[in-house]
């Protein structure tokens, strides 16, 4: 049995990622912005988790470090800022139903699938035993990829992408020990400001097409100044 | 891995398997019972003392049974058949000891397989007399139950790729060996069989089991013909269809207490370990009854849509997490 060989913390690595995969799922299938962003903010505190359990169990003080980072940007700072953002905009109460959630679902868990399998190669390589979890981040990073590709609310689509860096960010923590320091400061303000920007640029898109529908962006409207 | 059957007198053994199955069908009520009380308890009400199932079945049991008069045999014939598939079914899971006959003859997929039988003769049942109200309940039963299987059978599938076997008496053996370990796997399938367990024993949100509220019963449409011993019948299967889901949560995922030997100090403790287990397990029902409402029918598929996201998810967490190398 591969599973006895672990310690307790390495099993508790194992079932925090394993969550953080359901919250991925939990991510695409939400219809209600306010409980979407709850979720991102738990997937956050997740991966700061298992950042915790990662340098408790190898040893690595600067991911303590790096834990803390996550907490604060990715679990408090983010969502607090996302959902400011949404009451400003008046989409608290706003739902948006998948087209056929069912189809979405089965896409993500046929992702889950090929990230195993592109992970496989791998896995037969001895490396680190983290190596199964960089097959659930890759499967995260893919899954925020689909949340971009199938909702059409941009706030949605934000923490998509959102998520995919919570995807990347447990693939190096499980698989390297963590980035360097400057790296991981680099990445965080990067979000940051992206965060920010994005802001800016919602209330653009509804300045301009009155929602943020981001399908409506496909259509050609003309200006009323300039009717024949 | 071991498996530790000891071999028992044939006659020991059987007769404790029989005495296990009765124990099934004596405790079965009281359950129903303390889930209920618990719930008036939390709504602020008195309730009925926890003994008060006994008291309906027995005055149920000394009634005449009136029939309509266009039912056919099959009508009369269905609360047998139900009662006794969902009997055999749970004596197949563990209650207080592992090793059994009852429970090497069966596997899970036996158990899933009695209980389809009985509701399938519930819904003809409800057919049968032709009152618009048992069609509607039968067909929102099987359009519960058809979402319903599959998710239990992955979640099922979790466990039985985890021990190597569908037979419940090794997967409690085998969790007992590797109680230690934590296993994400596991804790999908759990929370997949909460949800199925949910909605097969017709509790909120799901069904409403204390309604005769007309847009929103499923189980109570199906029986409202019923009467007399035929009633009994009926809702005494419902509380051992409750119990067993009951055990089979918690025999599965918290096995202490269930006796591998066969001795009468084992026995005991297994007794009350289960006893408490199913208290404990009683008061989650009862709370969470309390705290949520039904759902809409329509929003039923989304709920199952749910537990079959987890039985899925425990599959390729078990997969990807818990074989390699």
């Amino acid at each position: 049995m591969t599973l006895a060989r672990l310690t307790l913390l390495d099993q508790m690595m194992l079932v925090l990622a394993a969550v953080v995969l359901f919250l991925s799922f939990v991510l695409l299938q939400q219809a209600r912005l306010r409980a979407a962003i709850h979720a991102f903010a738990w997937q956050g505190a997740l991966v700061a988790a298992v950042t915790t359990v990662v340098a408790a169990s190898q040893g690595l003080t600067h991911l303590y470090f790096s834990a803390a980072l996550t907490l604060a940007l990715k679990a408090l700072l983010i969502p607090w800022m996302l959902h400011r953002l949404v009451l400003r905009l008046g989409l608290d109460r706003h739902s948006e139903l998948l087209h056929r959630p069912a189809l979405a679902v089965m896409a993500a868990s046929s992702l889950v699938i090929f990230s195993y399998w592109l992970v496989l190669p791998m896995v037969q390589q001895n490396l680190l035993f983290t190596r199964n979890i960089v097959a659930v981040s890759l499967a995260v990073i893919l899954i925020g990829l689909l949340m971009m590709v199938v909702r059409q609310q941009a706030i949605a689509q934000v923490l998509g992408f959102m998520s995919m860096e919570n995807g990347l960010f447990l693939a190096a923590v499980s698989a390297t020990g963590g980035m360097p320091l400057v790296v991981e400061l680099g990445v965080a303000f990067d979000v940051l400001v992206a965060m920010v920007l994005f802001g800016v640029f919602f209330f653009q898109i509804r300045q301009s097409i009155d929602s943020l529908d981001v399908d409506r962006l496909n259509r050609l409207t003309e200006r009323h100044g300039e009717q024949p | 891995m071991d498996h530790r059957l000891t071999i028992l007198p044939v006659a020991i053994s059987w007769t404790l398997a029989l005495g296990q199955t009765l124990l099934y069908a004596l405790l079965a009520p009281l359950l129903a019972g303390w889930v209920r009380k618990l719930k008036a308890l939390l709504q602020n009400r008195r309730g009925a003392p926890i003994w008060q199932p006994y008291r309906d079945l027995y005055k149920l049991f000394g009634k005449e049974a009136r029939m309509a008069h266009t039912a056919s045999p099959l009508f009369r014939a269905a609360p047998y058949i139900v009662f006794v598939a969902t009997w055999l079914a749970a004596c197949a899971v563990p209650l207080i000891a592992v090793d059994l006959p009852t429970a090497a003859v069966a596997d899970v997929i036996v158990i899933a397989g009695l209980l389809a039988l009985g509701r399938f003769f519930l819904a003809l049942a409800a057919m049968d007399v032709g009152t618009a109200f048992g069609g509607m309940g039968a067909s929102r039963e099987m359009f519960v139950s058809a979402l319903a299987e599959p998710a239990m059978l992955l979640a099922v599938f979790t466990l039985a790729m985890t021990a190597h076997s569908t037979n419940l008496a090794t997967v409690i053996d085998h969790q007992l060996v590797s109680m230690d370990l934590l296993r994400p796997s596991f804790m999908f399938a759990l929370a997949g069989l909460v949800l199925v367990a949910i909605a097969e024993t017709g509790r909120i949100p799901v069904d409403n089991p204390a309604t005769h509220l007309e847009l929103t019963m499923i189980h109570e449409a199906m029986i409202l013909e019923y009467s007399g011993r035929h009633l009994a019948l009926i809702e005494w299967a419902g509380q051992l269809k409750l119990m067993l889901y009951g055990t089979l949560l918690a025999n599965v995922f918290f096995p202490w207490g269930i006796a591998r030997t066969i001795d009468l100090s084992g026995l005991a403790f297994a007794l009350g370990a289960i006893v408490l287990k199913l208290a404990a397990l009683g008061v989650a029902l009862a709370a969470g009854e309390t705290v949520l409402a039904k759902m809409r029918v329509f929003r039923i598929p989304a709920f199952l849509n749910l537990a079959l996201l987890f039985g899925l998810l425990g599959l390729l967490s078990h997969v990807i997490l818990e074989v390699g190398t």
